[in-house]
């Protein structure tokens, strides 16, 4: 009995060795282990073995079986490794090929740095907020201590609809519009499109955008304007960015400056796009004139404010390193999809 | 303003720095210096030479061969200028030196020329005689200089010194960027007073002192000013005897440098007091002011005058004139007149100096078109006290220069001048302005440094005298910026706003606008910008009807042009001039997108601000079609969470669209936009071949149904129920009504429902077309039974029966 179980042993896993294929293993699985199967035959023939033999043969055939399935499993397992690894073979790719994209629009490189300069202040604790493209010339001139017949008022080359409603020449009227709400403290920063008669060309447009800044509490200083126009320039241009002040003149600011930014091609070496200075000119700003302030029902005596103004298209361009200015109103694709 | 360093230093004369140094600190305090040139640019070992022989060229007819004494030796020279002859003293670049340009006067090569001796036509020739031009001038700044051929150096020239230095070329131009408010720094005066403050160096101003002769000037003038509000103040003076003759060379070469051509010594000494002094200053001929009386009154509205440029000028009632007793004899601080113009014969002089209203000057400068060097000035509005210190300057130099004798006293017709004004001094108010800390002692020296004197009051408080030159001085802010800039703008610390902290926030609108970028994006279209104002003509390219409500736009008083000309009411002409560059420029499959306003009048002409309304607006050709748009117009909606239904009226009624291929956008009732395929004319008048699609959403109708709240609603447990759904329809049904039906007839259970075929053709009779649906049903709350979805689907077969819809089994 033993040496038939031996038998049927050696023959199962001499079939399961030479096996080339899963259905032969199958075949190899009914033909020993199956309801038929030699193995089953062998308990089938227990009725001739002596009682008190049979458990030891029943373990006998237990202890076979065991040894059978577990070699088959094995080889099972081998074998479709064996299929899947030669699927895998032939499914190689190119992995060049060229890719599927979804084809995502792009944003234009004006709303690019807007957004960028808007996380900025946001960031800081600024609200962004909006005034109105055609004013009236009391918020674009007058209330920022640009009186009639001030000479300021020709150098911004304004379009006018009539004698009092105009295009306005620069963001900063919605300092006024923000200020008039009573509502202190400040800090906004106010987008948005402006307009002078310049006609086009690779540098001027007649339209263009700003973004104005405005902060007005108790005890803001120059310092803080110098210090949070640093920490901006910084966002902006990089963490190495140095800036410097110089002053200037605003008629509604007073002390007024220009700040600079260490060049942020050459790092402040001097090169051609800095013009060999190492500086570029990027906003102007100072500290909110009294007389604005007084218009605006505000008492110079006990707030004091900031606010600057930045050129958006100058800060894109120089970003992105555009050319030429015309670029950005013809919305060619070709130059919309670099951004 | 462009001047000499030199010109300065003659005020500040313990001034010393280099170029740069001088760039740097200056820009710093606050006189910008935009750029600077030396003037001995490429300018290397050229000396002063005397020709001791002249010899012909054995081989060329226009050669000559000269010996020249440069002082260590006589070196041999061949040239072909024709103008020299023994005995000259000329400058000459010797072997391996530089000049600056060639002898054409072309523009200068950046690095100029190097000269090398050699051989000319066999003579050897060891340097190089220089023209004016080669060494990079002009004859209009050295008037002395021949047309054709090299500079001759006057007698008494030294053989053998610097010759760029004997022609004051050892020197730099600067070009300052003088901001508005500092009138007084358009002057080398005011400038060199910022450069003495800057470098903390004494200021030496010019010393005035007129020596006159015996004459009265009341006997030769008198002075009436009609308008003083127009002329505060009125100095004449005169003198006699005027020879005219060149000016001094130290004359020209600063007038030259500043980019002003010497002319004789009466015109250079006025165009150097307007330089020097910031007055621009007018030179009349006495013998032609009829009556020797001036009289300074508006001209009458109609009267043509003629300028001392030839030309005739209408003027009007608002314009100041500078009349004699029978006529007018100038445009006040404009331009003199053709008939009082200076001429070589000119005997005696009457000089001006005026401060005249500032606005008015520019007014009428830009109503004659006439902008001149003085009425750029005058305009800024000067200091009256300036006026005098000019005039006396003027006739100091009359004097010293002998071009003439100066007459005793000034005629001064002046309105009392104002007292110069007073400002608080406010230690701790202005470093609470500046974040510094700033001594008062570091304070009053730099008040010191500005001229500005400190009082100490009678109640025993602090004030700042302010002088008359700094009429931008009005009060402690004024101050605060003096401080600052000569206790430096890089000294001050940087800090952050203390205080209550605010919440840094986009408004609803600009959150909404941020997400229809988004969606436009993800979409595939780009943002394009355009021009808020465009051509009255875009109403008929867009085929709108005669009495479209568009039409009425508002309308620029002074546009760059008529294609720049009014305001936009619609924003389909920038979309579409933009697709079309696309088009042209060959570019396939472009979407775009733009976010820019609109603005509507309430009535014209404008009284009010105009309503101005964001638009949202897409375009397209190539890849796509009607129901790519209405699919991004969808996708914005549920984005800004417009989650109802969305229905499309196809009678929008817009002309610049394919009748057949247009909709309004109508949610909860409103029409939020429209969208449609454009109209093939108006492709045709955009020249676009091709078919393109737009959508225009006009966002303050949009935005009051966004929300950016979001609501969890459970994710379904039971299983749903499908019903197909074919029908035979008639044509004119449109699907948008089947939907309706099914909508309102599915009652709670009706989850979705989906076209998911449409036909026309053959097997389908003619005016039909084979639809069909797939419904779903779904409970929240229970597994669905068939006779519920029966029940439904019944009411939903009625409804569409009654329609004229047919079933197909």
């Amino acid at each position: 009995m033993k040496e038939k179980l031996e038998q049927i042993k050696s023959e199962a896993l001499r079939q399961i060795e030479a096996s080339d294929a899963l259905e032969k293993l199958n075949e190899v699985r009914v033909n020993f282990l199956g309801k038929k199967g030699e193995l089953t035959s062998v308990l089938k023939g227990m009725k001739d073995v002596a009682p008190e033999d049979r458990p030891k043969v029943g373990q006998l055939v237990n202890e076979a079986r065991e040894q059978i399935e577990s070699v088959l499993e094995e080889a099972i397992a081998k074998m479709e490794r064996a299929k899947r690894e030669a699927q895998m073979k032939a499914e190689v790719i190119d992995v060049t090929l060229p890719a599927k994209k979804s084809k995502i629009g792009h944003r234009h490189p004006n709303t690019i740095a807007m957004e960028e300069i808007e996380r900025i202040f946001v960031g800081m604790g600024y609200e962004v907020v909006e005034g109105p493209e055609i004013e009236t010339d009391y918020y674009n001139f007058e209330a920022l201590n640009i009186p009639a017949d001030h000479p300021a008022k020709d150098e911004q080359d304004t379009f006018y609809i009539n004698g009092d409603i105009l295009l306005r020449t620069q963001t900063s009227g919605t300092q006024v519009h923000e200020m008039e709400k009573g509502k202190l403290p400040i800090r906004m920063i106010a987008p948005g499109r402006v307009f002078r008669s310049d006609e086009v060309d690779a540098t001027h447009s007649p339209s263009f955008h700003q973004i104005e800044g405005l902060v007005i509490d108790k005890h803001i200083t120059f310092a803080d304007l110098k210090g949070t126009l640093a920490e901006f320039a910084k966002e902006l241009f990089g963490e190495d960015t140095k800036v410097k002040f110089r002053p200037h003149h605003f008629n509604f600011t007073e002390p007024s400056a220009e700040m600079d930014v260490s060049c942020f091609k050459c790092g402040g070496n001097g090169c051609r796009f800095c013009k060999g200075s190492g500086w570029i000119e990027i906003l102007g700003c100072g500290m909110v004139h009294p007389n604005v302030l007084r218009m605006s029902k505000i008492d110079p005596e006990k707030y004091s404010g900031f606010a600057f103004g930045v050129g958006l298209e100058r800060v894109a361009l120089l970003k992105y390193e555009i050319d030429d200015m015309r670029l950005l109103y013809e919305n060619d694709i070709r130059f919309l999809k670099q951004f | 303003m462009n001047t000499a360093l030199s010109w300065i230093k003659a005020y500040v004369p313990e001034l010393s720095c280099t170029d740069q140094e001088y760039t740097d600190a200056m820009t710093l305090t606050g006189t910008k210096v935009e750029t600077y040139e030396r003037l001995d640019k490429n300018l290397e070992k050229i000396v002063i030479g005397r020709i001791e022989k002249i010899e012909r060229h054995p081989d060329a007819d226009k050669l000559i061969i000269c010996q020249v004494n440069i002082g260590s030796e006589v070196i041999q020279i061949v040239t072909g200028a024709p103008n020299v002859k023994e005995g000259d003293k000329v400058p000459v670049v010797l072997d391996g030196g530089k000049v600056a340009g060639g002898h054409d006067g072309g523009p200068l090569p950046e690095d100029g020329i190097v000269i090398k001796a050699g051989k000319l036509r066999g003579i050897e020739s060891n340097g190089m005689m220089c023209s004016i031009e080669e060494l990079g001038s002009s004859r209009d700044m050295y008037p002395e200089a021949p047309e054709l051929g090299i500079y001759i150096f006057p007698e008494d020239a030294q053989v053998g010194a610097d010759a760029v230095e004997a022609l004051g070329l050892k020197d730099t131009v600067f070009e300052y960027e003088i901001t508005s408010n500092r009138v007084d720094c358009y002057s080398v005066l005011g400038i060199a007073r910022e450069a003495a403050a800057t470098f903390k160096k004494p200021f030496i101003a010019p010393k005035v002192e007129v020596k006159a002769n015996n004459e009265k000037v009341e006997d030769y003038i008198s002075v009436e000013v009609e308008d003083t509000k127009l002329c505060p103040r009125y100095c004449a003076r005169v003198c006699t005897n005027i020879k005219i003759a060149p000016s001094p060379k130290w004359m020209q070469r600063r007038l030259a440098a500043s980019g002003i051509r010497p002319i004789n010594n009466l015109v250079d000494i006025t165009n150097y007091v307007m330089e020097e002094y910031g007055q621009p200053m007018h030179a009349y001929d006495l013998d032609t002011v009829a009556g020797h009386k001036i009289i300074v009154r508006r001209a009458k509205d109609g009267d043509v005058f003629q300028t001392l440029d030839g030309q005739m000028r209408n003027l009007d009632s608002e314009m100041l004139m500078i009349c004699d007793a029978e006529k007018e004899i100038g445009v006040a601080g404009i331009m003199g007149g053709e008939n009082s113009k200076i001429t070589d014969d000119v005997k005696t002089v009457l000089f001006e100096a005026a401060t005249f209203n500032g606005a008015n000057i520019r007014k009428s400068a830009k109503r004659l078109g006439l902008r001149t060097d003085a009425s750029g000035i005058f305009e800024k509005g000067l200091d009256p006290r300036n006026a005098e210190a000019a005039i006396d300057r003027a006739c100091q130099l009359i004097q010293e220069l002998g071009c003439g004798e100066v007459v005793n006293g000034m005629v001064d017709v002046c309105v009392p001048l104002s007292e110069l004004r007073r400002i608080k001094l406010d230690y701790k108010r202005i470093n609470d302005l500046l974040g510094t800390d700033v001594s008062e002692k570091e304070m009053e020296e730099i008040f010191e440094r500005l001229e500005l004197t400190l009082e100490t009051n009678a109640d025993g408080g602090k004030e700042l005298v302010i002088p008359s030159f700094r009429q931008d001085l009005e009060g402690i802010a004024d101050i605060a910026e003096e401080v600052a800039r000569f206790y430096g703008y890089d000294k001050i610390p940087m800090t952050l706003p203390s205080g209550e902290a605010t919440t840094g926030k986009l408004s609803f609108k600009l959150r909404i606008e941020q997400k229809a970028r988004d969606v436009a994006e993800y979409c595939g279209f780009s943002q394009g910008m355009c021009y808020s104002f465009e051509s009255p003509k875009v109403f008929d390219k867009l085929l709108l009807d005669k009495d479209d409500t568009l039409r009425r736009a508002i309308t620029i008083a002074n546009p760059l042009g008529e294609d720049f000309s009014i305001m936009r009411t619609i924003s389909l002409n920038g979309m579409l001039t933009s697709l079309a560059t696309n088009y042209n420029r060959r570019n396939k499959d472009v979407r775009l997108y733009e976010l820019g306003n609109i603005y509507l009048p309430e009535s014209l002409p404008l009284t009010k601000l105009p309503e101005e309304r964001m638009q949202f607006t897409l375009g397209m050709y190539g890849d796509g079609d009607f129901f790519t748009m209405k699919g991004v117009v969808e996708e914005f909606f549920d984005g800004i969470g417009m989650k109802k239904n969305i229905t499309y009226d196809p009678k929008a009624g817009k002309n610049f669209l394919h009748p057949g291929r247009q909709a309004n956008i109508i949610y909860e009732g409103k029409v939020l936009g429209f969208l449609g395929e454009v109209h093939p004319e108006v492709c045709d008048n955009y020249d676009m071949k091709t078919k393109a699609y737009i959508a225009v959403l006009d966002m303050p109708e949009v935005e009051p149904f966004a929300t950016f709240d979001r609501k969890y609603e459970g994710i379904a447990k039971y299983p749903s129920v499908s019903r197909d759904l074919s029908m035979v329809v008639p044509k004119d049904i449109m699907v948008g009504q089947i939907e309706a039906m099914i909508a309102q007839r599915g009652g709670k259970i009706l989850e979705e429902y989906k076209l998911f075929d449409i036909y026309e053709g053959s097997q389908i009779n003619e005016g039909f077309k084979s639809v069909a649906y797939s419904i779903t049903f779904r409970a929240k709350d229970r597994t669905l039974e068939e006779a519920d979805v029966s029940g439904v689907m019944k009411k939903i077969l009625n409804g569409l029966e009654s329609m004229g819809i047919e079933l197909r089994s």
